[in-house]
């Protein structure tokens, strides 16, 4: 069963890491990427331009508005993610909780929505 | 059901459904995955049960009778259905197929199966609520409506509570499993917390008229005795202990026109002495294995309590020293609160109030009545009686349950309010 897990933090903070502390990051998060790969737990995953690079669409009554920003605004932003394979939400939540930004942030733990055997694809 | 069944094996399926049918509806949610699916087939297998056992004899092992009845059952019924919904024909298969793996190794279907269901219902990813309502109905079998009354929640909304529960564990497939060693800590504490919270709704009844709601202890112990002979984790027992040492007070707890008796006042003959025994001895379990934690702590201040014959030879040195371990463990104003008042009765109430005060001041006790009525009982120890007044008064305002408001109002007038 597929798990994304969502990386929340407070994106303010990014740019005010000291330089070693930010490579330790980067290179803790290498290392964790290598290691659910070498599991069979990684599908995927990227980190995410910070909200301020974000557009948010909507279309009602045929018209699109377009307008600048994140879809809400909130304390902690979405800045990446992880889409892992696990065997049930223990196994999730076991790989969720060694993403190094779970210190800082928070991590959601969101299954994917299994398509029905008998749906045609 | 068969209504041509003789009495006395109806009365045999009635004893078997009682004793039973929790430990087969928690094999029948593993081999099966899905709460609804098992309930049901648990439903089938007993009603299959009426109609054979009269017939064909009670079988040498009912329970692996049920578990194999309501299987072929639940097989059936989903691949009746598979007519309308192919999918579940390849559940179906997939069941019969992983059962047929299972058949081979017998003795793991009879394994007792509730200790995994305990973890799902108290699955952190459900809101403790749930975990509580979930744990109640499906390990306990307690119905919707036992429960909402006992939570003073309605039917609907508890069974609401309920169906989000099981979609949620159905739907981020939350597994039927006893946590990894390294887990374990982690994961029983929730565990418990509900059977701890169940405790507690039944020992102090957090509104109404009546103190206690016997039901609930009742069923708590049960839990914490099923818990500590799957599991016999220091904490479970400690947990167990405590619960035990509580429950052998029950009967002085309330005076006859049902009234809150405290510790002190209590008629110590009317103590249950089994469940002392039983009690006590779990905590000295405990406390050897020295990877005890708060609960454990709890039940040895409870067992020195139990030991006193009178409330004066109550050793409160030791249970003062207790309280300092428990704060370290489990730092609450609430225990801070305890041990001032156990080294208010160690080093005299002057002492006590002294370490009140301090705690008071930081505002976290502020709306909790106890606080207030430890402290005026140290006042009135003192002799400040119009000080100890107020205090009982602000302890009055802050209670909500009726036989505490009348113990209060009874400490008043003796103070001649």
């Amino acid at each position: 069963m597929k798990y994304l897990c969502l990386i929340y933090s407070d994106e303010s903070q990014w740019p005010k890491l000291p330089k070693d502390q930010a490579d330790t990051m980067m290179a803790e998060y290498g290392e964790f990427t290598r290691s659910i790969k070498e599991s069979g737990h990684y599908v995927g995953g990227h980190r995410l331009e910070p909200t301020g690079t974000a557009t948010t669409l909507r279309s009602r009554n045929g018209k699109l508005s377009t307008t600048d920003g994140p879809f809400a605004e909130t304390k902690e932003q979405l800045g990446g993610f992880y889409l892992i394979e696990a065997r049930d939400l223990n196994d999730a939540i076991q790989v969720a909780s060694r993403i190094p930004g779970v210190r800082f942030g928070s991590i959601e733990v969101r299954p994917v929505a299994e398509v029905p055997a008998n749906v045609a694809r | 059901m068969s209504r041509d069944a003789p009495d006395d094996v109806r009365e045999t399926v009635e004893t078997v459904y009682r004793v039973e049918s929790r430990r087969v509806l928690a094999t029948l949610i593993r081999l099966l995955g899905d709460f609804d699916t098992a309930e049901e087939a648990l439903h089938d297998a007993f009603a299959a049960a009426l109609e054979q056992w009269p017939r064909d004899g009670v079988p040498a092992s009912p329970r692996a009778w049920l578990v194999s009845a309501g299987r072929f059952r639940a097989i059936d019924a989903l691949r009746r259905r598979a007519r309308f919904d192919a999918s579940l024909g390849e559940i179906a298969d997939r069941i019969a197929e992983s059962t047929a793996v299972n058949e081979a190794a017998a003795e793991h279907e009879l394994a007792d199966d509730r200790l995994q269901l305990v973890f799902t219902c108290c699955h952190p990813a459900l809101t403790p609520d749930a975990q509580v309502a979930l744990t109640l109905r499906e390990v306990c079998g307690l119905t919707t409506e036992a429960i909402a009354h006992a939570f003073l929640a309605t039917p609907p909304t508890l069974a609401q509570r309920i169906v989000r529960a099981k979609a949620k564990i159905r739907d981020a497939r939350i597994p039927y499993e006893v946590p990894a060693r390294a887990e374990l800590t982690e994961r029983l504490a929730p565990v418990l917390h509900v059977v701890y919270l169940v405790f507690n709704e039944g020992y102090a009844a957090s509104e109404g008229d009546a103190l206690t709601r016997p039901d609930l202890t009742a069923e708590a112990i049960r839990l914490g005795r099923l818990l500590a002979e799957l599991l016999p984790e220091p904490e479970v027992l400690g947990l167990l202990a405590l619960m035990l040492l509580t429950e052998a007070r029950h009967a002085a707890r309330t005076s006859a026109d049902g009234g809150v008796v405290l510790l002190d006042a209590q008629d110590r003959t009317r103590w249950d002495r089994a469940l002392i025994r039983e009690g006590t001895a779990l905590v000295e379990r405990a406390l050897t294995t020295r990877r005890f934690g708060p609960y454990a702590v709890q039940a040895a201040i409870a067992a020195v309590h139990a030991r006193a014959a009178t409330a004066s030879d109550t050793d409160w040195a030791e249970i003062a020293g207790l309280y300092d371990v428990l704060a370290e463990l489990e730092p609450s104003p609430v225990v801070e609160l305890n041990r001032a008042v156990a080294i208010a009765m160690r080093d005299g109430p002057a002492a006590g109030l002294a370490r009140i005060d301090v705690l008071m001041s930081g505002g976290t006790l502020a709306d909790y009545p106890w606080a207030h009525s430890a402290r005026a009982d140290l006042l009135r120890r003192l002799g400040r009686t119009s000080d100890a007044r107020s205090a009982y008064q602000r302890a009055l305002a802050l209670t909500h349950q009726e036989p505490e408001r009348q113990f209060l109002a009874g400490r008043l007038r003796e103070l001649g309010a």
